[in-house]
């Protein structure tokens, strides 16, 4: 894949990212109706989990480790919402919710992708 | 395509083609930078960058628009555009995650966790002074 072709390709895959992060995090909100923004927590979880997965089978991947990397799973995740949800947690004075929002959504994405990286070396290994 | 109007949001195809086009966008941009910025000493800089960049912007653009009204017709397309879409796909917390893990697998935990807790802590900061750039603008 050339340099160009590979860049437009990463483009469209974290543009199809964000949109299924649109749609998950509408479906959570519509499903659950509570005032916690759960959708972004389970989406940046699920997406450090597979980020782990293909960073451990990078090596037999070759540029599809960056298409669905830093394209599909970068366009997925995000940070900044997950930081503005939880200073708007923290400035309707819900502390409990404003830390969990923070540090546990970032407990679980640092293990959900430990996890994950474990598994694709697996696979990367045996494969 | 015959949607009927009272589909949500999140489910209308006009909704889903303007945030993938804003995130391939966002996306492009990081990728671009990050190819234009490789981490010296294999510490995950620059998307510590991107990511508080991105959050700062997106508290400004969030609060600058939920100023001017109510999340309806322009205010929402261009928040499901610039917001969901473009600075949605500029910051990751994928690639953060994965990083951070990075720095514990090669024995120096204390920089992973200290990495961690920075990009979480900076990350609102930024938010916040995102927000307040957006009433400081308006005032």
């Amino acid at each position: 894949m050339t340099g160009v072709l590979l860049a437009l390709t990463v483009a469209l895959a974290g543009g199809i990212g964000a949109a299924c992060r649109m749609v998950l995090d509408g479906v959570v909100k519509d499903r659950t109706r509570m005032p916690y923004p759960l959708g972004t927590t389970v989406i940046n979880v699920t997406g450090s989990f597979l980020l782990g997965v293909v960073t451990g089978l990078a090596a037999g991947l070759g540029p599809w480790a960056v298409v669905l990397g830093t394209g599909l799973l970068g366009g997925y995740t995000t940070f900044s919402t997950a930081s503005y949800e939880t200073v708007r947690l923290a400035q309707q004075g819900r502390w409990r919710a404003a830390a969990m929002n923070g540090f546990g959504m970032l407990v679980l994405a640092l293990l959900a992708a430990w996890f994950g990286l474990w598994l694709g070396g697996l696979v990367g290994l045996g494969g | 395509m015959g949607v009927s109007p009272d589909r949500p949001v999140h489910l209308r195809w006009s909704t889903i083609g303007l945030v993938i086009a804003g995130g391939a966008i966002g996306t492009l941009a990081r990728y671009l930078i990050t190819l234009a910025l490789p981490d010296g000493g294999g510490v995950p800089v620059t998307i510590l960058l991107v990511n508080v960049v991105g959050a700062l912007v997106l508290g400004w653009l969030l609060a600058a628009l939920a100023r001017r009204g109510p999340d309806t017709g322009r205010r929402r397309a261009v928040r499901l555009f610039a917001g969901t879409g473009i600075l949605g796909g500029f910051t990751t917390y994928s690639t953060f995650a994965v990083g951070a893990d990075g720095l514990f697998a090669t024995d120096r935990p204390l920089l992973g966790i200290g990495y961690a807790l920075l990009t979480v802590v900076v990350g609102a900061a930024a938010s916040v002074a995102g927000i307040a750039l957006a009433g400081r603008a308006r005032a």
